[in-house]
């Protein structure tokens, strides 16, 4: 599995980023609402336009196609969007194992999407970004709208996924706790700048 | 048959009517007897021109002259896609889509007709290529218009669900897939529909027309006949490429979606 670098990566609220993350190593980023750190993943994966450039292992963003590079590194953002009518659609793979560690029914892939609470939205976002195999995780608060037992489970869904595929993870959270339980090295933005705090 | 022809006071007749109702309106504080007599006159006024400038034509039968009021109609009508857009493209764009797409549906098609289909002579001939036009013009103008906007609406307010797809590694064709499918089908229902209720709930347009001028009802139904299957087959191509050019252009080559191109009215 890859590691993930950021080279001089550059959004309208970031001045120039550059960060290595090792492959299964997990940052975990926080700072103020509208410091710009969903920015920053938006430009990894390449949704915006952006300067600079991220490599996964030695193959580079703009080095494949946007579909392929996106798959790769599985982009889950803060609130989860759906198309279709039913859950199932969503899917390639109806990983039922995956849904009943995240808490639900293994039945979840016949409901209605329009049924759905929202934490069960984030709970089944997690799982669609997992079905897609990507070979790294950036995480927009992933458990923002969970409770204690299932931000417990989804941390440990996730943990077994990075264990698994050694893939590198950068992940957004507010909660302190969360940042120690997760994190191998904590960043904070800070004027602009990524600001790494002591460990 | 021969056209009886109309004179003033018959026009003044109907014109009374209208002025009553805008009496009425008035005595019964409906708000409305102005704009009533305004469109009345107005109406008055573009259609006496109308037939005036077309008398000219038909007497001049130059080519030159019908290519430039052809062109004036067209680029009048690209415009007029653009207009009815309520989040259009900026810049060039906005304009061009509608022109494109005019030209695929009408402009083609009316070469295509006058050369192989009724071949009067010479081919371009004023009284079919104009008339011919100006129907083409006038009903693919709506869907293409239809069929556009839905596209730009639904882009603009399901702009979550398109980016939900690109993120797991749709490309930009897959991700605006259902809400292309959905534009192009808002365009096509209202010809779909007219064509269904053709000669059954309404006697179209054109037909009573040329009935009323003295066509044998058979020829008549035959040359409406045509011109539904044109004005379908232009809205068909016009509102493909608006839509197709539409959703390509919300895209860059990258597949991120790029709003930002559009602008609200």
């Amino acid at each position: 599995m890859p590691s993930l670098k950021l080279e001089a990566i550059t959004t309208s609220h970031l001045d120039p980023v550059d960060l290595l993350i090792s492959e299964g190593e997990t940052v975990v980023l926080h700072g103020a609402s509208g410091s710009g750190k969903s920015l920053l993943l938006r430009a990894i994966a390449d949704l915006d336009d952006h300067a600079g450039d991220a490599r996964l292992d030695e193959t580079s963003c703009s080095s494949v196609p946007a579909p392929e590079w996106r798959r790769q590194v599985g982009y889950l953002t803060a609130e989860t969007h759906w198309w279709a009518a039913l859950v199932g659609e969503h899917f390639h793979a109806k990983n039922s194992e995956l849904v009943t560690r995240l808490g639900l029914p293994a039945e979840v892939f016949e409901w209605e999407v329009s049924r759905l609470s929202t934490g069960e939205k984030q709970r089944l976002g997690i799982a669609r970004l997992l079905d897609n195999q990507p070979d790294a995780l950036l995480l927009d608060e992933p458990t923002a709208n969970l409770d204690t037992e299932h931000t417990n489970r989804a941390e440990a869904v996730i943990k077994a996924y990075q264990a698994e595929h050694r893939c590198p993870v950068l992940w957004v959270s507010h909660s302190p706790e969360q940042r120690r339980r997760v994190a191998d090295r904590i960043f904070r933005i800070e004027e602009r700048c990524l600001v790494q705090e002591p460990e | 048959m021969t056209l009886i022809s109309l004179t003033i006071t018959d026009l003044l007749i109907a014109a009374v009517l209208v002025l009553l109702v805008a009496l009425l309106s008035w005595r019964l504080y409906l708000g409305s007897a102005k704009q009533l007599l305004i469109a009345a006159a107005r109406s008055a006024i573009q259609l006496m021109l109308l037939g005036y400038v077309l008398h000219l034509l038909f007497e001049s039968n130059s080519l030159p002259f019908i290519a430039t009021l052809s062109l004036f109609m067209l680029s009048v009508a690209g415009y007029e896609v653009m207009a009815r857009q309520k989040q259009r493209f900026r810049g060039p764009w906005g304009y061009g889509i509608g022109a494109v797409s005019m030209f695929i549906s009408s402009f083609s098609i009316m070469l295509l007709t006058l050369l192989v289909i009724i071949q009067p002579d010479p081919w371009y001939k004023p009284q079919y290529a104009i008339p011919l036009l100006g129907m083409l013009l006038g009903n693919t103008m709506t869907g293409i218009a239809v069929g556009l906007d839905n596209l730009t609406r639904n882009a603009w307010e399901l702009r979550n669900q398109i980016e939900a797809r690109l993120i797991l590694g749709q490309r930009w064709s897959e991700a605006i897939a259902d809400i292309r499918k959905e534009a192009l089908r808002s365009g096509l229902i209202p010809i779909i529909n007219s064509m269904a209720a053709a000669g059954v709930v309404s006697l179209p347009g054109m037909m009573t027309g040329q009935i009323l001028a003295g066509s044998p009802p058979y020829e008549a139904a035959k040359y409406q006949l045509l011109i539904m299957y044109l004005i379908t087959a232009g809205t068909g191509f016009g509102s493909l490429a608006a839509v197709w050019l539409g959703s390509r252009h919300l895209f860059d080559d990258r597949d991120r979606l790029r709003l930002e191109r559009l602008k609200s009215r």
